[in-house]
C-alpha cells in the first residue's frame, strides 16, 4: 500500500494547495458578489429588485429560456436518435458540425444574427419594409442563445442512447409497439437522467448567456435587457450594489444548478454503466 | 440518395430524425456561420488584408492568443494537481469540492467579471495587497489572464481526473515492486498515461479562452493596442457599423483557432498512439 500513495506530508501538503488555488480563484469571487450585493443591508438588496428595469430584465431572461431550451431538446432527442440508432455515411461531420456553436465565441455567436438581419443584413431591408424587428429586438435575443446553447442537450443524450444499443426497442417493435410507444415507453425511461442533466446545463448557459446576447440585444431598458445586460448597465453607471444583488441571482441559479447536476450526475452515470453492463451480458 | 442513407437498424423514425436534425442544424448554426464566409467575401482581398494587418487587429489577436495559452498552462498545472488530489486522496468535504470545480462553468460570464473586477481592483481583497506591491491586477493584461485562468480551470480537471481514476493501480504496483520509488513510477509510469488528457484539457479551456468576453471585458480596461481582446474589438466593429471589418476578423479568428485544435487533435492522437505502443 505504501507503494500506491505518497508520504502523508506530500499528501497534505497537495490537498492544502488544491483547497487554497479554488478558494483564492473559484469560491472567493462568488463570496464577493453577496459580500457586496448585501453590503447596503437587506432593504436595499430587495429594493433593486422592485425596480421596473430588472423585473423586465428577469421576464425577458425565463422567456429566452422558456424558448430556447424547449426547442434545443426536441433536437436533441431527434439528433440523439438519428446518431446513437441508425450508422449512415457523415456521421462524424454531422456530430462534428452540431458541437460547432461551443467553440465560437459568442461575439461571434450574435455578429452572424446581425450579418443576416441587421440593417445591411441578408434579410435586413425585407425586415424592415414588412416591418418586422428582429435585430435590436426580443426576437434576436432568443435566436442567438439558441444557437449558443445547441448542442447541448444533443451531446448528452448521444452518448446515453449509443450505450442502450437498439435491442429493447426491437424486442418492443416485435411485441407489436408502434414507433411513437417504444420511444415513450422504453427509450425515454432509459435515457431520462441524461436528458434531465443536458436541460439543466442548457438553461443554466441560456439565463446567463451574455456575448452573444449583447451583441443583438441593443440595451434598450425595460425591452431588450436580459439579466445579465441589466447587471452590466448597472454596473457602468457605478450602481453597484443593485449591480452585486442582480448578479447574486444569477450566482445563486449557479450553485442551483451545480446542486441539481452532482444529484442527476450520479443518476446519470448509473445510467451509462447500466445500459454498457447489459450490452456485456 | 435514400441507398447512400441506408441503415442496417430496424428502428423506425430514422428519416425524419435525420431530416429534422439536419433542418435544424441548418437553419440556426450552418445558414448564420456561413454569412461569415459570404460577408467576407464581399470585401476583396486588399480590404480583407488591410483590416486582419492593421496594428490595432493585430494587436488585440495577439493579446487574446496570447494570455489564453498563459492562462492554458497555468491551469494545466494547477488543473493537474486539483485533478489528482480529487482522484487520489480523502479528504472531508471532498464531494462538495469536486462539485464545486465546476462551478466557473455554471457561472454566468457577466457575474464573473465584475465579481473578479470587485477582488482584483486597487480596493479589492486581494488587488489592495497586490498593488500595493505594485503589481496592476486589474485593467492589465494580467486581469485579463486572471479571468481566463477562472473559466479555463474546470476544462482540466474534468478531462484528466477520469483518466487518474481509471489508471490501472497494477501498473503503480509493478513499477514499485521493480524497484521504482515513488517519484520514478510517477514521472516514468502515471504521468505518460496523463498527457493526452492534459492536452485535450489544455485545447478546450484555450479554446474557450480566445472567444471569451464577458468575464473579460470588464476587467480588461479595454485600451486598444493595449487591453483590447479580439472579441471587443469585433464589438467596437459593429458598433461603428463596420460590419465586414467585423466579420473578417472573425473570420481570422475562428481560422486560427480550429487550426491550432486540429493541431492539438493530431498530438493527442500521437500521444496516445505512443502511450498504446509502449
Amino acid at each position: 500500500m505504501a507503494t500506491r500513495t505518497e508520504n502523508p506530508w506530500i499528501r497534505r501538503t497537495l490537498i492544502g494547495i488544491a483547497l487554497l488555488y479554488l478558494g483564492l480563484f473559484i469560491f472567493l469571487p462568488l463570496v464577493v458578489v453577496f459580500y457586496t450585493g448585501l453590503s447596503k443591508g437587506l432593504a436595499v438588496y430587495f429594493q433593486s429588485f422592485s425596480d421596473p428595469a430588472a423585473l423586465s430584465a428577469i421576464r425577458l431572461t425565463v422567456l429566452t429560456a422558456l424558448i430556447a431550451v424547449p426547442l434545443n431538446l426536441v433536437f436533441g432527442i431527434a439528433a440523439s436518435w438519428a446518431i446513437a440508432k441508425f450508422d449512415f455515411w457523415g456521421k462524424n461531420l454531422l456530430t462534428t458540425l452540431i458541437d460547432l456553436p461551443l467553440s465560437v465565441s459568442p461575439v461571434i455567436s450574435g455578429l452572424i444574427f446581425i450579418l443576416l438581419f441587421g440593417a445591411q443584413g441578408a434579410f435586413g431591408p425585407w425586415l424592415m419594409d414588412h416591418g418586422i424587428k428582429v435585430i435590436f429586438a426580443p426576437p434576436a435575443i432568443i435566436l442567438a442563445t439558441i444557437f449558443v446553447t445547441f448542442p447541448m442537450v444533443a451531446r448528452e443524450l448521444i452518448p446515453v442512447m449509443k450505450a442502450q444499443g437498439n435491442e429493447e426497442e426491437e424486442a418492443a417493435l416485435t411485441l407489436g409497439a408502434s414507433g411513437f410507444q417504444t420511444f415513450w415507453r422504453i427509450t425515454l425511461p432509459n435515457i431520462k437522467w441524461g436528458l434531465l442533466y443536458g436541460v439543466i446545463l442548457c438553461n443554466a448557459r441560456a439565463m446567463g448567456e451574455f456575448g452573444a446576447v449583447s451583441v443583438v440585444s441593443g440595451h434598450i431598458r425595460g425591452q431588450t435587457n436580459t439579466l445579465p445586460l441589466h447587471i452590466e448597465i448597472l454596473y457602468n453607471e457605478y450602481n453597484f450594489t443593485a449591480a452585486f444583488a442582480a448578479a447574486s441571482l444569477l450566482a445563486l441559479l449557479a450553485l442551483v444548478t451545480l446542486f441539481l447536476k452532482s444529484i442527476v450526475e450520479y443518476r446519470y452515470r448509473a445510467e451509462l454503466k447500466a445500459a454498457v453492463r447489459t450490452e456485456n451480458v | 440518395m435514400i441507398k447512400l442513407l441506408k441503415t442496417k437498424s430496424t428502428l423506425p423514425g430514422f428519416h425524419i430524425a435525420f431530416g429534422y436534425t439536419i433542418f435544424y442544424l441548418g437553419l440556426i448554426v450552418l445558414i448564420p456561420l456561413s454569412m461569415l464566409f459570404a460577408k467576407t467575401s464581399t470585401m476583396g482581398f486588399g480590404e480583407f488584408w488591410s483590416v486582419v494587418t492593421h496594428p490595432r487587429t493585430l494587436a488585440a489577436l495577439r493579446l487574446s492568443f496570447g494570455a489564453s495559452l498563459i492562462a492554458g498552462l497555468i491551469n494545466v498545472v494547477f488543473g493537474f494537481l486539483i485533478a489528482w488530489v480529487l482522484a487520489r486522496y480523502r479528504f472531508p468535504g471532498k464531494k462538495i469540492v469536486d462539485a464545486f470545480v465546476d462551478f466557473p462553468f455554471a457561472l454566468p460570464t457577466a457575474v464573473t467579471g465584475i465579481a473578479l473586477t470587485a477582488l482584483y481592483s486597487q480596493n479589492g481583497w486581494i488587488g489592495k495587497h497586490l498593488y500595493a506591491l505594485g503589481i496592476e491586477s486589474a485593467y492589465s493584461p494580467l486581469g485579463i489572464t486572471l479571468a481566463l485562468i477562472f473559466i479555463g480551470l474546470p476544462f482540466v480537471v474534468r478531462t484528466v481526473e477520469p483518466v487518474l481514476q481509471e489508471l490501472d493501480v497494477e501498473l503503480e504496483d509493478a513499477a514499485a515492486s521493480l524497484g521504482a520509488n515513488r517519484w520514478q513510477t510517477f514521472t516514468k509510469v502515471l504521468f505518460p498515461n496523463v498527457v493526452p488528457a492534459l492536452i485535450t484539457g489544455f485545447t478546450l479551456a484555450f479554446a474557450r479562452a480566445i472567444g471569451e468576453y464577458g468575464s473579460v471585458i470588464f476587467i480588461a480596461g479595454n485600451m486598444p493596442g493595449k487591453t483590447e481582446i479580439a472579441p471587443l474589438l469585433i464589438m467596437t466593429k459593429l458598433e461603428q457599423y463596420d460590419y465586414s471589418g467585423a466579420a473578417a476578423i472573425a473570420v481570422v479568428m475562428l481560422i486560427v483557432s480550429f487550426t491550432l485544435l486540429s493541431a492539438t487533435n493530431f498530438l493527442q492522437w500521437f500521444f496516445s498512439k505512443k502511450i498504446g505502443m509502449n
